[in-house]
């Protein structure tokens, strides 16, 4: 409906590096994507295949040294947040795109009441005296779902349990009506069921106020249920993207393939065997220019070892990277 | 029949942790971990466990392995009682009983290569005269292992630090295997790995199953792995079963209102189903298991309260064939 229009942020080839003693590591190697109003982008694949370092770039906070971004466009309304200063950056962390970590409790600080850090950020970025700072922050504890917001801000991150922790760190990032907002493995630390409770708010929340959702999950399941569209990240690059409902249905890349069929899935009849990708994950120093996924893919050829595959287009808006799908060879 | 098929039974174990109330303060209170729990494993199946944070899996399985000496209750493995066994027999009776744990870095001892750590279990045994094992046969073993659970045998002396989490829980398999046991004990062995080795790691646990005629007790949070492996599951909420069947029948037609919103939270990777599913939301988090209780566990969470069910404690009573539910919607015996 809304796919006409810009997209708020277009990250293009972008090549984020880490120099190490062992040799260079290229966490993201050429990752492009967009993201459009009120969308919800999911980024999945396994531990090390750089889909937090994606986001990290997006926001600059790559540690340098070690880290560098090596090169690559990250537009946000047409302007290049890789080319700004730091303070034009401040105004847009925290306040237009904001993020969600993975541990509420390391994400929080233990020694300042939720109050004094809700406060803060929304001092600084809105504009407002302390007073109506609190109001606003009380008003977006009660829309995350904590009950007695009132009470409940002035307690300190201890007193809260996981789920409820997690809440405020989104109440805190919603706080100053963010664009685009970043949820790094948001329910990976929870249970189930309060899984289940965050997922929906979140997807309450960032619908009623219109924000670009970035979740990051190594959870098929959690991307089913909430994205729009779907990002497939192996060693450092996107290697497929398209709308979540056609991934599902007929994946191209044999590694999205692979991965979909090795999840054990509830609705399925038992019985048979999972059917697992052979092999481990590449080590991503000094990797060559190669298809990385070729030593544990069972439709490999020979020019799979050699050269990264381009990209392919597909209708929908979809884009694959393997040479089973490229012409030119 | 049914009596000698049973290798493991445990009948209304507790495991309690009192707590202190700080400088020269007595005993506070108790944290009851585990609160009185029943059932049985027949040889060559796999019981599964889950439930969320804090629930008593993992206690469960450390009081099954006496790692924990439980409050009170039987564990009956091959006819004896662990809890009654001294230090001495109690080693002698965990030769049929090993554990693979969930954090394969925390786990491996990262200054002994594969192979001395695949060895200990047996060095081990050796000493206190249990096993005659030469150091040729104990070589020997440890490449069988190693080929067996799918590490080369030329890695038998690297350290844990050269390989990947999922070729280091191959090696706490290894380990697992060493003794020949019978029962293995499973803490979240699959729930710190990647998807595509979690896949992996399964399906070697399926066919060791098979080869060696092993029992697993199977522990996990993730309901759809829980649903592969497991012949039978157990549900626990708060330190006691809620629910008690076999694995298809479970997730075909759950009782208990908590297994029924466990189901429904947890995500299928499937947006068509996704969108179509009706979820059962829960409000609230899980209670702190600190307090004794006198009503059901669920009480405060469930949708579908009685009055009774503040007044009584349910009891796991068998409804269906085969199925044992812990609720008043179903039976009115209480504890």
């Amino acid at each position: 409906m809304e796919m006409t229009e810009a997209p708020i942020l277009q990250v293009k080839d972008l090549r984020t590096y880490f120099s190490t003693d062992e040799g260079l590591v290229k966490a993201v190697d050429g990752v492009s994507f967009n993201l459009r109003k009120g969308e919800t982008l999911g980024i999945v694949g396994e531990s090390g295949s750089g889909k937090s370092v994606t986001n990290l770039s997006v926001i600059n906070m790559i540690p340098s040294p070690p880290g560098r971004i090596a090169g690559g466009e990250i537009l946000y309304h047409g302007k290049d947040l890789l080319k700004m200063s730091k303070s034009e950056i401040r105004q847009i962390r925290g306040n237009k795109i904001s993020m969600i970590f993975q541990d509420p409790m390391t994400s929080l600080n233990p020694f300042l009441r939720i109050s004094t850090q809700m406060i803060e950020t929304i001092v600084l970025h809105q504009k407002l005296d302390k007073k109506a700072a609190k109001e606003k922050a009380i008003e977006m504890l009660k829309l995350a779902g904590i009950p007695s917001p009132g009470k409940r801000i002035d307690n300190y991150p201890h007193q809260f349990s996981g789920g409820m922790r997690q809440r405020v760190m989104i109440a805190m990032a919603l706080s100053c009506n963010p664009e685009i907002l970043i949820a790094d493995e948001p329910t990976s630390a929870l249970d189930v069921t309060i899984q289940a409770q965050i997922l929906d708010l979140m997807k309450d929340l960032t619908e009623r106020l219109g924000t670009a959702v970035i979740l990051i999950t190594h959870s098929l399941g959690v991307v089913a249920g909430t994205c729009d569209t779907l990002c497939v990240m192996y060693a450092g690059r996107i290697v497929e993207r398209g709308p979540t409902d056609l991934v599902f249905e007929s994946p191209l890349h044999p590694y999205t393939q692979g991965l979909i069929k090795s999840v054990p899935r509830l609705d399925r009849k038992g019985g048979g065997r999972l059917s697992s990708i052979r092999g481990q994950p590449p080590n991503v120093i000094d990797l060559p220019d190669c298809c990385p996924f070729y030593p544990r893919c069972d439709k490999a050829m020979d020019i799979c070892k050699h050269k990264y595959p381009t990209p392919k287009v597909f209708e929908h808006g979809r884009v694959v990277g393997c040479w089973l799908y490229s012409e030119e060879k | 029949m049914a009596e000698n098929n049973t290798l493991l039974d445990v009948k209304n174990l507790k495991m309690h942790f009192p707590f202190g109330g700080g400088f020269l303060g007595g005993k506070k209170g108790n944290i009851y971990a585990v609160d009185g729990i029943d059932f049985q494993l027949k040889k060559g199946e796999t019981l599964g466990l889950v439930g969320e944070s804090g629930c008593g899996k993992s206690t469960t399985a450390r009081a099954v392995a006496q790692l924990h000496r439980p409050t009170s209750g039987e564990v009956i493995l091959n006819g004896k009682d662990l809890t009654k066994l001294k230090d001495k027999e109690l080693i002698a009776a965990r030769k049929g009983m090993q554990m693979v744990f969930q954090d394969p870095y925390a786990s491996l001892n990262p200054r002994m290569t594969s192979g001395d750590i695949i060895a200990e279990p047996m060095r081990i045994f050796n000493t206190h005269g249990i096993l005659h094992m030469s150091k040729q046969e104990m070589d020997e073993r440890i490449e069988q292992l190693m080929e067996r659970v799918g590490l080369s045998r030329f890695f038998k002396n690297r350290f844990p630090h050269e390989f990947s989490g999922g070729q280091r829980q191959r090696i706490g398999i290894a380990r697992a295997l060493a003794l020949r046991p019978e029962l293995i004990l499973c803490d979240e062995a699959v729930s710190a790995l990647d998807v595509s080795i979690q896949a992996q790691i399964l399906n070697l646990f399926k066919d060791l199953q098979e080869e060696f005629g092993l029992t697993y007790l199977f522990i996990a949070h993730d309901l759809a792995v829980i649903e592969y492996i497991s012949t039978r599951v157990a549900v626990m909420y708060l330190g006691i079963i809620a629910e008690l069947s076999g694995s298809a029948d479970l997730y075909r037609n759950p009782l208990h209102p908590y297994t029924q919103a466990l189901l429904s939270a947890a995500p299928i990777p499937d947006p068509k189903v996704e969108k179509t599913r009706k979820r059962i939301i829960l409000t609230g988090d899980v209670p702190s298991p600190d307090k004794a209780r006198h009503c059901c566990y669920f009480y405060d969470r469930c949708w579908k309260r009685m009055d009774k069910c503040l007044e009584r404690k349910p009891k796991l009573v068998e409804v269906e064939p085969g199925h044992q539910v812990a609720c008043f919607l179903y039976h009115d015996e209480s504890v």
